[in-house]
């Protein structure tokens, strides 16, 4: 039996400071322990000040995820105030946040997760020389494509929404730019643009092909586009078999309209959808640097512990429902939601590969639903209404970020923010153990993957690590 | 030259934002200007061990260190220990890591107001301890003394904004890249002038409103926003109006207020962001170089002489009353 530890980091290509602490024995993960570190205390900074400044601060948490923490404010405001937006002005949110989420789950795919795919690691297997063409990082044509459609893209949040990341267009009452017949087909010809993108390089076909899917053999199978060249090399190094989950998944519904949310809102475990219950969130502080007891978000408090004593090992607070670990993001969303694919790719649970294959469903479906919202936008419509804020209240916001379900608690006194606790999708997935010694949803991923013998950073924990897309900067904010 | 970028206690967004970069792309303009990244935490392939390596061969001397990027506040908590964020896999703080590398590059650029003053992470009483580079607010001395010198000779250069336009990156870099880059360049803050030297008024599309202090009234409404919804876009240093962001736009654009994002303690403005402070019914902030009374004094006399179509189209969600046409001659 041999044993050893490492320390890997600086963890790159994920968003944010990640450290991970492996104790390794017969050439596998034993355990692994997931460090957030670093701290900046936005929950903190919002104390005493004015609610509506949510909006300008809360996005300044993450310049990834930056519209999915303003549509959470905004959300958790409009709950104290008891008003919806208006419906045009929810349309005009959804638009800028599926963009947002579009580019995040390509930014991924191109950027952060397959340019390990052209590693000279790799060299020698059949599909290595086309990684290193499309995925080099900084210089494989995919790559570069990806960043200049991405910014292409990111035209129709500068139109709504004036600048990307942090706008503050989203109120609680909709959006402060009321775009015109003008705006709406300059949006509409851009979307169409992006559409020839992905079909021409990300699925090689067209879109509603990927998306109509039925089976995971359908995807499996799939040969076409880069989504082909990363199920081909999905197949060979057995991402399928890499990185297992819990089989339990958490979503918050993404982009609530008048409708009701467009993708559906749910629990999962192994097999059972469930409703989601919010009352049965508790945030777990065994051990996280942080002072205080395992609180509900509404009654949370946020005191690091400056000594930074052990047991704890991150800044990350661990949120649990009803008590267990869940993961988020765009699989599980997929799996609630109920797209036959991700039922069928993660009937054993979520892996490297169904998460992959998660994101890349969903960037399908998010560019068909972003045509019919562009579509149905009524520019004669009003975009915002008056939403006044009480003096006292509180509010909570719940929308899904690209990277899975994000909350925001707002508790307000005189007129003043009296309590603000966020819990982002990272801080599920990426959560330390709790007071049960039960290790966080990417913890428990990473027990049992391959470490070879010089390996000092292991491709398959950077491979697990990689394939939830962590945001390190939302998690502990 | 080669580029290495550190974030520090940021959001990620100046990476995020210079992505964004158009005609061409970032990754083509900085090629073709001889630049290239040593490591970027989002970029680039290498990851734990080899950044180590190359980390350690930057502080021994075997690898030259061109340009060193910082994005994001630099973390003195807990206790001044810089403990609130450890750079990953070396059992350092980034305080620490700064303070070290800062010294060896020809140039330093702080990117971001994060980094340039400490930004939106000191808000709130700064319950991390967070400061700039060089500055903590707008005091000179940050992580790194305010006499501080890179190689070059050249304090740290400011690339202030929240986020950060990618084109105030990259033409930064350029210049450097050009040797273009000195102290002339520089305004009494840092801030390279070709963007600090404009106001965010500047070309902003409410001018007439605000030549007339037609104003908006309410979020969503077309009118200035000077004198009720908290915008100082007439004394934030800026292009944002002249250059657009993400293809053309930017905040005032989009009917929300300019909150300084580029100045030191944007962040506490002590009054909520979208709201304007005022004494005796009259906004506290001025434009700038604008004498008070002169201002007071155009501002009743223009509100006295608004035409019809500002008054209204100030507090429509759209254009209501068009220009009226003038009639032909003949």
């Amino acid at each position: 039996m041999t044993e050893r530890s490492l320390l890997v980091g600086p963890f790159n290509r994920v968003e944010g400071d990640l450290e991970i602490r492996l104790e390794i024995k017969d050439g596998r993960v034993a355990q692994a322990y997931a460090n957030s570190p670093m701290f900046r205390g936005f929950e903190i900074m919002m104390l005493g000040k004015s609610p509506m400044d949510a909006l300008t601060i809360t996005p300044r948490i993450c310049g990834i995820c930056s519209i999915s923490q303003s549509a959470a404010a905004s959300a958790a405001l409009g709950s104290m105030a008891g008003l919806p937006p208006a419906t045009q002005g929810a349309l005009a949110a959804a638009i800028m946040h599926g963009v947002e989420n579009l580019c995040d789950h390509l930014t991924h795919f191109n950027l952060f997760f397959c340019a390990d795919f052209a590693r000279a690691a790799y060299a020698g297997r059949p599909w290595h020389d086309r990684a290193v063409t499309r995925f080099t990082a900084m210089e494989g044509s995919a790559v570069r494509a990806c960043v200049e459609a991405r910014a292409q893209i990111l035209h129709i949040v500068g139109l709504l929404g004036g600048k990307w990341p942090h706008t503050l267009a989203i109120q609680p009452g909709g959006v402060t730019r009321a775009p015109t017949a003008r705006d709406r087909i300059r949006m509409t010809s851009t979307l169409a643009a992006f559409r020839r993108y992905l079909e021409g390089t990300l699925f090689g076909a067209p879109i509603e092909d990927f998306a109509g899917l039925t089976r995971a053999a359908d995807l499996t199978g799939w040969t076409l586009g880069d989504a082909g060249l990363f199920m081909e090399i999905a197949e060979d190094l057995g991402l399928a078999d890499m990185g297992h989950g819990s089989g339990r998944f958490l979503s918050f519904g993404a982009y609530p309209l008048p409708e009701g949310r467009a993708f559906a809102a749910g629990t999962w475990d192994n097999g059972t959808l469930g409703a989601v219950d919010t009352a049965e969130i508790r945030e777990d502080l065994s051990h996280a640097w942080m002072l205080g007891e395992a609180r509900h978000p509404t009654e949370g408090r946020t005191d690091p512990d400056e000594d930074m004593q052990a047991p704890a090992y991150s800044w990350c607070k661990a949120p649990r429902l009803a008590g267990r670990t869940v993961e988020t993001g765009a699989l599980a969303r997929q799996v609630i939601d109920g797209h036959p694919v991700a039922r069928d790719l993660a009937a054993g649970g979520a892996n490297v590969r169904a998460r992959v294959a998660g994101r890349l469903l969903e960037i399908a479906r998010t560019q068909i639903l972003l045509e019919g919202w562009v579509a149905a936008l009524q520019t004669d419509a009003p975009f915002i209404t008056d939403v006044a804020l009480p003096d006292a209240g509180s509010g909570e916001g719940l929308v899904e970020a690209a990277r899975g379900a994000l909350g925001h608690w707002i508790k307000v006194e005189k007129g003043r923010i009296a309590g603000y606790q966020i819990v982002a999708p990272t801080t599920w997935n990426f959560s330390p153990r709790d007071t049960a010694g039960t290790p966080g949803p990417v913890e428990a991923a990473l027990e049992g993957a391959p470490v070879g013998p010089g390996e000092e950073t292991p491709l398959s924990v950077q491979h697990i690590v990689r394939s939830f897309d962590p945001c390190m900067v939302c998690t502990v904010h | 030259m080669n580029i290495l970028w550190l974030q520090s206690a940021g959001c990620g967004g100046c990476t995020m934002s210079l992505l964004c970069a158009e005609s061409p792309g970032v990754l083509d303009l900085l090629r073709d200007a001889g630049l290239s990244f040593l490591w970027h935490p989002a970029l680039s392939e290498q990851t734990g061990a080899e950044v180590r390596a190359l980390l350690a061969g930057i502080e021994d001397g075997s690898q030259t260190l061109d340009i060193l990027c910082v994005e994001g506040s630099i973390l003195t908590g807990p206790k001044g220990t810089g403990r609130f964020q450890m750079l990953s896999g070396t059992g350092r703080s980034m305080l620490d890591w700064v303070r070290s590398l800062a010294p060896l590059a020809e140039q330093v650029v702080a990117v971001g107001t994060c980094a340039t003053y400490g930004g939106m992470t000191s808000a709130g009483g700064n319950p991390a301890g967070a400061v700039g580079l060089q500055y903590d607010g707008s005091y000179p001395g940050g992580a790194l003394p305010a006499d501080f010198r890179a190689r070059s000779g050249m304090p740290v250069i400011n690339v202030a904004g929240c986020p950060t336009h990618p084109d105030w990156v990259t033409e930064t870099l350029l210049l450097i890249a050009g040797g273009e880059m000195s102290h002339d360049a520089l305004d009494a803050l840092g801030r390279p002038l070709f963007y600090a030297e404009h106001l965010v008024h500047h070309a902003c599309p409410k001018n007439e409103f605000y030549e007339y202090k037609a104003s908006a009234e309410k979020p969503g409404q077309l009118g200035c926003m000077m004198e009720h919804m908290g915008c100082v876009g007439t004394q934030a240093v800026g292009d944002c109006n002249i250059r657009g962001w993400n293809g053309g736009s930017c905040c005032t654009r989009a009917g929300y207020a300019c909150i300084n994002c580029t100045a030191p303690e944007f962040e506490e403005p002590h009054h909520p962001f979208t709201e304007t402070p005022k004494f005796a019914g009259i906004p506290v902030g001025l434009p700038s170089d604008m004498p008070k009374a002169w201002f007071m004094a155009l501002a009743s006399l223009s509100k006295a002489a608004t035409p019809k179509r500002l008054a209204e189209n100030a507090v429509a969600d759209r254009i209501e009353v068009p220009p009226t046409l003038r009639t032909g001659r003949k």
